[in-house]
């Protein structure tokens, strides 16, 4: 994009906005906005130089999807697709070329692998030693789910076996007494100088409703 | 029984997890440190041009078969780690007498001559890799890089990075002087 272009689309871009708001203030803030959501719009940035492209689109679509899965070792979170370490580029120019020699993908990787080990696949592949990796969360989840279910079939079993034992005769008879006489001291004495203010002030709860 | 050993479940999950915290906050770990896939493997198969200038010949794997331990070092005129490891390599090749190549990785041939006579040559081959294509060979991935070659031209370590005393001391020189028995 050239400097004329870049300037025309600012201007639409600032019309558009006017558009919109009817103050300078709000066309900023939906530009901040604007510039809020714009990573939700964007594709992640390549790193393949114009050079490296292949003729053919078949196969350069081969080589990218492939790129994509191999790890550059130099910046080890990114994929040689997207790193720009000189690296990438020579690992990038290679999958191209063994591609071009009608290597298979599964070749290509193996290819790498040879000489990076499984580090250089950003997806582990499934072997003895990975299973832990590929496993470990479900047997994990699996474990967490029997241990909570485990607890809810113990509390279940429990509320089971605690069905009250009916009353014995004698706490029959103790539970009668208890409640034919109420204690002599059921609520504290009032003083008769000091009332209750709660009393005076008319709570919410002695306020009348019909 | 079973239910007090429900009561040691957290200890072990938290002794677990604080297990894998503690290695990985080790300050002595480097994630960047990816084990070699090469090791115990021949060298493979490459013929290095000699690099211009810099009065050596280049070699090839067959060179790293004729029964002396190696000292293989990918380095470049471009690269400042090299240049720190420089004194420690210079000090392996003339005072312990190891046998040391280099792989001059992505250089400028007249850079690395430059470079060489500036500060002193200790490699006895160098083979000039312009394209880089033997060092992915090798599995480099970053130079410098250092492998020892046993007689037979298998690799038997890899050292990543610039080789300090310690790492020269603890673990290169003891491993070349058994492989030398």
């Amino acid at each position: 994009m050239n400097r004329a272009e870049k300037t025309t689309a600012a201007g639409a871009l600032r019309e558009i906005l006017t558009g919109f708001a009817t103050s300078g203030r709000q066309a900023a803030a939906l530009l901040f906005c604007l510039c809020l959501a714009a990573p939700i719009f964007t594709t992640p940035a390549f790193a393949v130089e114009p050079d490296e492209v292949l003729d053919d689109p078949a196969l350069e679509s081969r080589a990218r999807d492939l790129s994509a899965e191999i790890r550059c070792l130099v910046c080890q979170n990114e994929s040689i697709d997207s790193s720009n370490a000189p690296l990438a580029r020579d690992l990038r120019i290679i999958v191209r070329e063994r591609l071009v020699d009608g290597d298979s993908d599964q070749e290509i990787l193996d290819y790498l692998v040879a000489r990076y080990g499984d580090f250089v696949l950003l997806r582990p592949p499934m072997k003895p030693e990975t299973y832990f990796l590929w496993f470990g969360p479900v047997v994990l989840l699996l474990l967490g789910t029997l241990a909570v279910g485990a607890y809810f079939v113990n509390q279940k079993r429990r509320a089971d076996n605690d069905t009250p034992v009916p009353l014995s005769a004698e706490e029959k008879q103790r539970l009668a007494a208890l409640l034919e006489d109420p204690p002599e001291q059921e609520s504290p004495q009032q003083e008769p100088g000091n009332p209750d203010p709660q009393k005076l002030a008319g709570g919410p709860s002695e306020s009348p409703k019909t | 029984m079973g239910r007090k050993l429900i009561f040691f479940l957290p200890v072990l999950v938290f002794l677990i997890l604080g297990g894998y915290f503690f290695w990985g906050l080790d300050p002595e770990r480097n994630p960047a440190d990816i084990p070699s896939v090469m090791i115990d493997k021949e060298v493979p198969v490459f013929d290095l041009a000699r690099l211009d200038g810099s009065g050596v010949v280049g070699f090839n794997n067959e060179d790293l078969k004729q029964g002396t331990v190696t000292l293989v070092n990918a380095f470049a005129s471009w690269c400042l780690p090299c240049l720190a490891e420089h004194p420690i390599l210079t000090e392996l090749a003339k005072r312990n007498g190891i046998r040391l190549y280099g792989i001059n990785y992505k250089d400028k041939p007249e850079d690395a001559a430059r470079w060489l006579r500036e500060h002193g040559n200790p490699y006895a081959r160098i083979g000039a890799d312009n394209s880089g294509r033997v060092s992915i060979d090798w599995g480099v991935y970053g130079v410098p890089e250092t492998y020892i070659v046993d007689g037979e031209g298998r690799i038997r370590y890899r050292h990543i990075g610039p080789l300090d005393q310690a790492a020269t001391d603890e673990i290169i020189l003891p491993l070349i002087n058994e492989l030398k028995q």
